[in-house]
């Protein structure tokens, strides 16, 4: 049974289609990239399935229920987790507070269960020295961590990944290019929206290709890298 | 030593203002909700506390004690059932659904309880005072200073200590955001609602013992409020109570020069910090 699957999801604002019946599924454990050009509605697909934006028409079932008309919260606790491509870190909570509140809150936990946890978080996302700063007084890197960190703080089942390694220098792109493939390993989905192909594909064994809201490819990295049509409207290379 | 003793009386005085503005504050500063039925609320508890003293022969403190979970319930319902569908992007509509629900509360006690104005008893507490060398001081409106700063200790507490406070730091930075952590704003926002409801019914036992009350009191009791509250910086507990002290000391010393001047010079000296510091004394770093 896929963790994730959605079925002819469409959403308009106005007359502009963001998402057009869009279907996919993600296997338990899978990893998938979605790239597309700007605009394509990779982010509006985010707020699709963690609810921020209601559907259209169409499904989307999280680990076989029916979640499609479930609000953000109902999603967290069932096991979605996002980041934001602009850190949206809660700014007058400490580092470590902003991660004891989507531990405590997003697993119905007291904050005492979560405390070592959350630790172990700060740690492997490399903030474990910036605990206790403002999450408003961190920089750019520092709030992707957060992000990342805090999502994880949650005990996602999925984890929704938004332009992470977008602003980067390669070095950081690096480092937390090794922090998401260890958190695949323990088995955690990812959908993984992301420009930086080369960091994407060092992680991701599959890609779907979004262009006006559409699905126009779902296939393997290296099949998908080598068709025509994500070259010319992608990549924007004759062929 | 007159103006010594007036400046006390008005620091304690500034106590009772402080209890008045907390739950104000508190609310303000989770969900920019501005409630102009607080001054009518807290002259409700008044009314429920006078009610459990005279039909049950409680003593005042422990009719408010057996309040506070009242007022809670009260608080958290209102919220949830009624403001929270205010709240969004358009500051108007829980403005105009405060003012209705001041109106319907002042006239609701109108009818249940006349416009005769009435007093809480609290005995011989009423006229005790602590000599303190040349300098006296009244037991009530120390107990009143002592609880506004236990308010305040046990506020900050929450806020910065507890697993709510922080659910509640979290929801007013971004309640979209809370959202997707698993916090249930809406609750969040009854909670604290009915938090500022216990506080509005510490202010009430003061409120009532100190001096006579009646229905129609509510608004002028909100405007000593919302000064304290933005004297001090909107979102800062121990500013509030700074607040409540300026506002306070303001008016004992304004009435020493002339009674006639007491509301007024608290007013002026509200203008007066305004005047100097427009975003309060404490304000908040990032906003």
């Amino acid at each position: 049974m896929p963790i994730l699957a959605l079925d002819q999801v469409s959403k308009s604002f106005g007359a502009l289609k963001v998402a057009d019946q869009i279907s996919f599924a993600l296997e338990k454990g899978e990893a998938l990239g979605v790239i597309g050009p700007n605009g394509a509605g990779k982010s509006t697909l985010f707020n699709l399935i963690t609810g921020n934006i209601r559907v259209d028409a169409g499904t989307i079932r999280f680990d076989g229920e029916d979640v499609t008309r479930q609000p953000p919260m109902a999603r967290c606790l069932a096991g979605v987790g996002r980041t934001f491509q602009i850190p949206q870190p809660f700014e007058q909570l400490t580092v470590f507070e902003n991660l004891l509140v989507g531990g405590a809150f997003g697993s119905r936990k007291t904050e005492k269960d979560v405390g070592e946890r959350c630790a172990d978080i700060l740690v492997e996302t490399g903030l474990y020295p910036k605990a206790n700063q403002l999450a408003g007084s961190l920089g750019l890197l520092q709030r992707k961590r957060l992000e990342l960190a805090r999502a994880l703080a949650t005990d996602p089942k999925i984890l929704l990944l938004d332009e992470i390694a977008g602003g980067l220098t390669e070095g950081e792109c690096q480092e937390l290019v090794e922090t998401i493939r260890n958190i695949h390993r323990r088995g955690v989905s990812i959908i993984w929206v992301e420009h930086v192909l080369h960091a994407l594909n060092s992680v991701v064994s599959r890609l779907v290709v979004l262009h006006f809201g559409r699905v126009i490819g779902d296939g393997d990295t290296e099949t998908i890298m080598a068709s025509k049509d994500v070259r010319e409207i992608y990549l924007g290379i004759d062929v | 030593m007159n103006w010594i003793d007036t400046i006390i009386q008005g620091i304690l005085l500034g106590g009772l203002y402080a209890l008045f503005a907390a739950g104000l504050a508190l609310v303000f500063g989770i969900m920019r909700l501005v409630n102009l039925a607080h001054g009518d609320l807290i002259v409700l508890a008044a009314f429920l506390i006078l009610l459990l003293v005279s039909a049950l022969g409680l003593n005042p403190f422990i009719a408010t004690a057996a309040a506070l979970p009242v007022m809670f319930v009260l608080g958290w319902a209102m919220q949830f059932l009624v403001l929270n569908r205010t709240l969004g992007n358009d500051i108007l509509p829980p403005l105009l659904v405060t003012f209705g629900l001041s109106v319907v509360i002042q006239n609701g006690l109108l009818e249940g309880f006349s416009a005769d104005s009435r007093r809480i008893s609290a005995g011989a507490l009423e006229t005790a005072s602590l000599q303190i060398g040349p300098i006296s001081i009244g037991t009530m409106p120390l107990l009143t200073f002592l609880s506004a700063v236990g308010v305040i200790v046990a506020l900050n507490l929450i806020f910065y200590r507890t697993s709510l406070g922080r659910a509640f730091r979290a929801t007013s930075d971004d309640s979209a955001t809370a959202g997707l952590m698993g916090i249930r704003a809406e609750r969040i926002f009854a909670t604290a609602t009915g938090l500022a409801m216990m506080v509005v019914t510490i202010a009430a036992l003061y409120l009532g013992t100190r001096a006579n009350f009646d229905p129609t009191m509510g608004p002028a009791r909100l405007i000593y409020a919302f000064e304290a509250v933005i004297i001090g910086g909107l979102g800062s507990f121990w500013g509030t109570l700074a607040g409540g002290i300026i506002i306070g000391v303001a008016q004992t010393v304004g009435a020493t020069i002339n009674p006639e001047w007491q509301i007024l010079a608290g007013h002026i000296a509200f203008l007066l910090v305004l005047l100097v510091r427009p975003r309060g004394l404490f304000p908040r770093a990032v906003d």
